[in-house]
């Protein structure tokens, strides 16, 4: 008789373990469900990509053919003062002007609450860029077609370009192909056996009054601009003709104090 | 009683352990087959790679060498990587200064060896790659070496049906998915076991005296004396980036500084290892020096000043190292013994045959 209640307990045991293991617990923020979306803009024109006309501050003409950035390392802050940190594994995101899908960031699983701060990260964070390649997936993974050959990364330098402003303007010197092309890749993560610059930027949005609220039937829509004009006049004006090439070098350094002013939240929608 | 509370303990755990795998997506580092050890010298410093992360067996590594010598790597079907890392000159593009790429394109730098890869901790000569998983990207898109995009040539890979590498990614990680990671990931399988460590330098290590010769036994003491506080250790470098004197006045190559951006680094290259140096020629980071007398002949006589210049080429107010003619010959007959006949010529590290590459 002990022994039957000694293998029926043990029987319980293993069904409990077995349920414990294998189902895990629902999420109750499964549905809570906050949207990012990015429009680009130049100053406060529309972004056309190629057609479009612009002018910085020194008065040159530009067109823009390519804008993208990654976002990461997302957090929220609540009313109460508490952050919460999207997951790493689930934050990293590359805006591409030439696919609206991208610009659409939804993040899944917040817990609920009234959001008065949206922080993220331009571009990706020094760990992620040293990481296994196992840990590189979607937009990180270099192998991934939807790139299509964007080079987000730099192969030959080990790391992400965070920013890439490309297009054409009158007051740029020919190239060998006799195009009058400007092209900013911006990316340094500050370097794995030596130290080089840092080019992450963290941006900081306050909600205020319009704070986003989040629960099982709120799901609501950060609108967030990103201004390409910035690029070149931010804290630092920047002309063209005399930069119309920046990569790896010290002067990205002013193009990221730049970008790190290219976002504002402009309506957080129900 | 206790008897009873093991089993379905033990139940329980298996009920537990086997949930647990199945939740789990395979993970693509699984070895389905044998797997094969690496050989690590004794008198070799620690492994940098991380051989946890991607263990070499034998599919894998058989699959990383059908694509080390697979042309289908670049963007018209000619270049692979065993075009400009030929095993004969120990991995290197023997008679080429500057590699030789695509649409016959040059490139900007010697083809450096591939061997002994899971010791280094960056790789290139300007050390922009510091990880041995992310090395087949680089030459895979340069311009002027293969000329290709990563997800352009997954595609192709996918596509292949001669050879079927989905068929080859199965048995090597169990599935027939190619992914970044399970690409990249047998290419190291095969690079990490290019070890060299056959050379009659190695007998003499491992305690046959009378492998090396008086001679060479004299260089090897000259070497100690004037070259290996660079060349340091038994993989004969220390892994540092120094500027070495070269006349840089016709050069753009800054080196290093390419990848720092610091104005220290300028003109800056990693020191190599001089394993299989008698195979590797011409010398240094742009292939200038075409004899091992070319190049002690620089260090004796022609090393040039410059701000970054390497202090050890300008101790006591003299430039260089001051060598005699007959320590000349003494070092280089020692530099030969380090010559891995057994590594050039294993049949396991050769082109499988597809005939696809120059």
């Amino acid at each position: 008789m002990k022994n039957h209640l000694l293998w029926a307990s043990g029987f319980s045991l293993i069904i409990s373990l077995l349920i414990a293991s294998c189902k895990s617990d629902p999420d109750p923020n499964e549905n809570n469900i906050l949207t990012l979306s990015f429009s680009n803009q130049v100053g406060n024109q529309a972004l056309t990509l190629g057609s479009g006309n612009y002018k910085n501050a020194f008065g040159e003409n530009f067109t823009i053919t390519t804008f993208n950035y990654f976002i990461s390392n997302i957090s929220l802050k609540k009313s109460d003062g508490t952050l919460y940190t999207i997951p790493q594994d689930s934050s990293y995101f590359l805006v591409k002007e030439t696919n609206a899908a991208s610009k659409k960031v939804v993040l899944r699983g917040i817990p609920t609450g009234d959001y008065t701060e949206l922080k993220f990260m331009i571009g990706v964070d020094s760990l992620r860029n040293t990481m296994d390649i196992s840990r590189r997936k979607g937009v990180l993974d270099p192998g991934d077609a939807t790139h299509d050959g964007d080079g987000m990364y730099w192969s030959w330098n080990s790391g992400y370009i965070f920013m890439k402003l490309e297009g054409t303007s009158p007051q740029v010197p020919a190239d060998a192909a006799g195009n009058q092309k400007y092209r900013y890749h911006i990316g340094g993560f500050g370097g794995y056996n030596a130290k080089t610059f840092n080019n992450t930027r963290t941006v900081t949005l306050p909600l205020g009054s319009i704070a986003a609220k989040i629960g099982p039937n709120q799901q609501p829509t950060i609108e967030v601009i990103a201004d390409a004009a910035k690029v070149f006049d931010g804290t630092q004006k920047i002309s063209l003709a005399q930069y119309p090439t920046v990569m790896f070098a010290d002067f990205s350094t002013t193009v990221a104090n730049n970008y790190v002013s290219m976002f504002r939240v402009t309506s957080v929608k129900d | 009683m206790k008897k009873s509370f093991l089993i379905i303990g033990s139940m329980a755990l298996f009920g537990w352990a086997s949930c647990n795998r199945s939740s789990e997506t395979p993970t693509p580092t699984t070895p389905t087959t044998e797997t094969l050890e690496v050989p690590q010298p004794s008198y070799f410093p620690a492994m940098v790679y991380d051989l946890k992360s991607n263990p070499v067996t034998t599919d894998g590594f058989q699959l990383g060498r059908s694509l080390f010598y697979d042309g289908i790597l670049s963007r018209n079907g000619t270049i692979a990587c065993g075009t400009c890392h030929q095993q004969a000159a120990a991995f290197t593009h023997h008679g080429h200064d500057l590699s030789h790429g695509i649409d016959d394109k040059i490139g900007m730098r010697n083809a450096p060896a591939i061997q002994n890869m899971g010791w280094e901790k960056d790789f290139f000569w300007d050390g922009g790659v510091h990880q041995l998983d992310l090395v087949p990207i680089a030459p895979l898109e340069n311009p002027v070496e293969m000329d290709e995009k990563l997800p352009n040539v997954l595609q192709k890979l996918r596509d292949s049906k001669n050879p079927n590498y989905p068929e080859l990614f199965k048995k090597a990680f169990g599935t027939p998915e190619i992914t970044t990671e399970r690409f990249t990931k047998a290419l190291s399988q095969f690079m990490l076991f290019l070890v060299s460590n056959n050379s009659r330098y190695d007998l003499y290590l491992r305690g046959t005296t009378n492998a090396l010769t008086s001679t060479e036994k004299e260089g090897l003491a000259l070497f100690k004396q004037k070259c290996a506080s660079c060349h340091a250790g038994e993989l004969f470098t220390d892994h540092s980036f120094r500027n070495n004197g070269l006349d840089m006045t016709r050069s753009t190559d800054q080196g290093r500084f390419r990848i720092t951006q610091n104005p220290d680094d300028q003109y800056k290259f990693k020191v190599p290892s001089l394993r299989n140096v008698g195979y590797t020629a011409p010398y240094m980071h742009d292939g200038r020096f075409a004899t091992l007398d070319q190049v002690l002949d620089h260090y004796a006589k022609n090393v040039k000043q410059s701000p970054t210049l390497d202090p050890q080429l300008q101790q006591n107010s003299t430039l260089g190292i001051p060598l005699t003619d007959d320590e000349k010959n003494k070092i280089i007959a020692f530099l030969k013994t380090l010559s891995d006949e057994q590594f050039v010529k294993d049949w396991r590290f050769s082109d499988p045959g597809f005939g696809k590459a120059f």
